[in-house]
């Protein structure tokens, strides 16, 4: 008997007798949660060397220390493993999810202050230091136009372009198309200003402006547009290769032109994936100030027209009103950065409805 | 409406590897032809090279000579699209358009095509999933989407897809590999009506399939692999299954290939 028992030792692990295996109480982790923070209370704020964020953190590690170590007693080494993972996982999602949650409260608690129908439908022309009035809809409408302009701009280019790559490119020019889309990621975008400060502000624009430097809003779409372009193009790209090849066998099996392939099979199926890039450089763009600030110039009064003098930005009405010395303008710098995130946060809800209403509903 | 296709030394590469060599065969209108053989032969590339879908792979081409009814598919003026309608496909997984619904799916063929009368399409596609055996299941669900039936139901959709654009040759590819006996019975009858109309090609690995459904059958092999794949023996499907000429076909379908 016990010689058998021993040979057994080096073979593998016999088939468990049993499939029930002990496990820790559901109390269990909710009580040593407990007891690891008033320890860590107690040795942190009676040692005094430390705040109740250091308390969070010795507690969190003493709750990971003791559940390992109580799960290894009850429940044997490899639940206890899973139990260290799964915890350590969760504790990661908390904190990539903290600063979000905390953001979103700053803004809200200090942006419903000045979240009136002053806010919205007043500029700032006219608004003295001492004034508590002023509001941001000259920023408004230039973050939309704007923002709108850039992406007619980058849609269609950045959708054909990636058609391009996917599709039809062979050889060294897609290659360098791609390599030059991959460059473009990378740049900065007080470049991108600069680039189109020089281009079209001082030199093209001046040939339709008597020879005046032409500051617009449209200068800043082109600016948002050189930095929306390479984010279109690539997650396009992404997700055109994702559209398994059968599909497109299957139209051109039917006879249908490769063109009417892509237009017709290819691109609804890619649609909420290229939606979602697009949104995402949308965002970015609405965010941008540097370029704003460089070529459309800002300005305190509203402009409808896009192509001729200075236009704000909600980006950049909040950079300036932060930087304001009148005591009211904290407040509506906190009401602006909440309608950024708040329409930015719209455009991508309406986005996706409307990408889904063209699938079909499951 | 059916039509004769005559492959004549028909040669298809991947870049630079040759698969099948010198294919000569010719398959007379609104038969069944089986393409039966170990896999890798080549039994895939040579039903891909008939309706010239081989050429979409990048660097595969074509050599030799294919014609229907006499008209040489590969020659220069001859329009890729007109081909693909003359001679349709139907692949070894479904795939029905994700994005489009039952209706749709079926008259894809045609409306990508230009036909845009609403009674023209209705009537096309009633009578397409009539013939693919699918009507009775579908009728009252036309406008869900085509990628929520059964698998079995999926590739009967895209048969009747493939017929929609009333082809004179049909190609099948391992139509039934993924399917249930049931879907693959109901198919298999389909291939029957559907012979009285079209010409039929199938390449199927399943030999009672083959000895089932063919009037004629051909035995595709390989020496070894990295040979291209070659014609063994073209005949009678009741000649190939009961007195094969080739020792090989006979090994293969006694199953001591290999
Ligand atoms: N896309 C491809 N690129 C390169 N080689 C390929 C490609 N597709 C097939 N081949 C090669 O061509 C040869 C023939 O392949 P094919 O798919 O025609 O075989 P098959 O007879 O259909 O096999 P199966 O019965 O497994 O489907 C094989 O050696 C295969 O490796
Ligand atoms: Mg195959």
């Amino acid at each position: 008997m016990t010689t058998t028992l021993t040979s057994h030792r080096s073979r593998p692990p016999a088939q468990p007798s049993t499939l029930k295996a002990k496990r820790l109480p559901a109390y269990a982790s909710p009580a040593i949660a407990v007891a690891a923070l008033l320890v860590a209370a107690a040795l942190v704020l009676g040692t005094g060397v430390g705040g109740p964020v250091l308390v969070v953190v010795v507690g969190a590690l003493l709750y990971l220390a003791g559940l390992f170590a109580a799960a290894t007693r009850v429940e044997g080494r490899r639940s206890a493993r899973d139990r260290a993972w799964s915890a350590l996982i969760h504790s990661a999602f908390v904190l990539a999810v903290l600063p979000l949650a905390s953001v979103v409260w700053t803004l809200v608690s200090k942006g419903v202050e000045r979240l009136d129908g002053n806010f919205f439908g007043t500029s700032m022309n006219n608004i003295g230091a001492r004034d508590p009035q002023g509001g941001a809809y000259h920023a408004i409408v230039g973050t939309l136009q704007q923002v709108g302009i850039a992406t007619l701009i980058t849609v269609p280019l950045g959708i054909l372009c990636a058609i391009y790559i996917v599709e039809y490119g062979r050889g060294r020019f897609a290659f360098t198309i791609r390599f030059f889309v991959d460059v473009m990621t990378g740049i900065p975008s007080i470049v991108s200003g600069l680039f189109i400060l020089a281009f079209w502000v001082l030199i093209v624009s001046p040939v339709f402006n008597d020879g005046r430097p032409g500051f617009s809003g449209f200068a800043a779409a082109l600016a948002l547009a050189v930095l929306m372009l390479p984010t279109v193009v690539r997650s396009t790209e992404e997700m055109l290769r994702l559209v398994p090849a059968p599909l497109r066998e299957g139209a051109y099996a039917l006879g249908v032109a490769k063109w009417k392939t892509i237009l017709r099979v290819v691109l609804p199926t890619a649609l909420p994936g290229i939606v979602t890039g697009v949104m995402l450089a949308v965002a970015r763009a609405a965010g941008e100030t540097a370029p704003v600030l460089l070529v459309a110039g800002g300005g305190a009064a509203i402009n409808f027209n896009p192509f001729e003098n200075n236009q704000s930005s909600l980006a950049l009405y909040v950079y300036q009103q932060a930087g304001d010395a009148s005591k009211y303008a904290p407040a509506r710098a906190w009401t602006a950065a909440l309608t950024l995130v708040a329409l930015v946060l719209i455009l991508t809800i309406a986005a996706k409805l409307l990408a889904r209403r063209n699938r079909l509903s499951r | 409406m059916a039509k004769r296709v005559d492959a004549t030394n028909v040669t298809a590469y991947y870049g630079g590897f040759k698969a099948i060599e010198d294919i000569n065969l010719t398959v007379e209108p609104k038969t069944v032809t089986a393409l039966i053989g170990p896999s890798g032969c080549g039994k895939s590339t040579f039903l891909r090279s008939i309706n010239r879908m081989h050429e979409v792979l990048p660097g595969a081409r074509v050599e030799g000579s294919l014609t229907i009814d006499g008209q040489n598919i590969y020659d220069r003026d001859v329009d890729v699209t007109a081909v693909r309608r003359t001679i349709g496909m139907v692949f070894q997984r479904p795939n029905p358009f994700p994005t489009m619904s039952i209706f749709d799916n079926v008259v894809a063929g045609l409306r990508l095509n230009g036909v845009k009368r609403k009674s023209v399409l209705a009537e096309t596609a009633e009578k397409a999933l009539r013939s693919a055996n699918l009507w009775d299941e579908v009728k009252d669900r036309l406008a869900k989407p085509g990628a929520g039936l059964s698998g079995g139901q999926q590739q009967r959709l895209c048969i009747a897809r493939t017929i929609a654009v009333e082809p004179q040759v049909v190609l099948m590819d391992e139509p039934c590999s993924a399917l249930d006996p049931i879907s693959t019975l109901a198919i298999e009858d389909l291939m029957f009506q559907l012979k009285d109309k079209f010409t039929i090609i199938i390449v199927t690995h399943n030999m009672q399939q083959a000895a089932r459904v063919s009037d004629r059958t051909a035995f595709f092999s390989i020496e070894k692999t990295g040979d291209p794949g070659r014609l063994i023996e073209y005949d009678n499907t009741q000649k190939i299954f009961s007195n094969p000429a080739q020792k090989k076909t006979e090994d293969y379908i006694t199953g001591r290939f290999g």
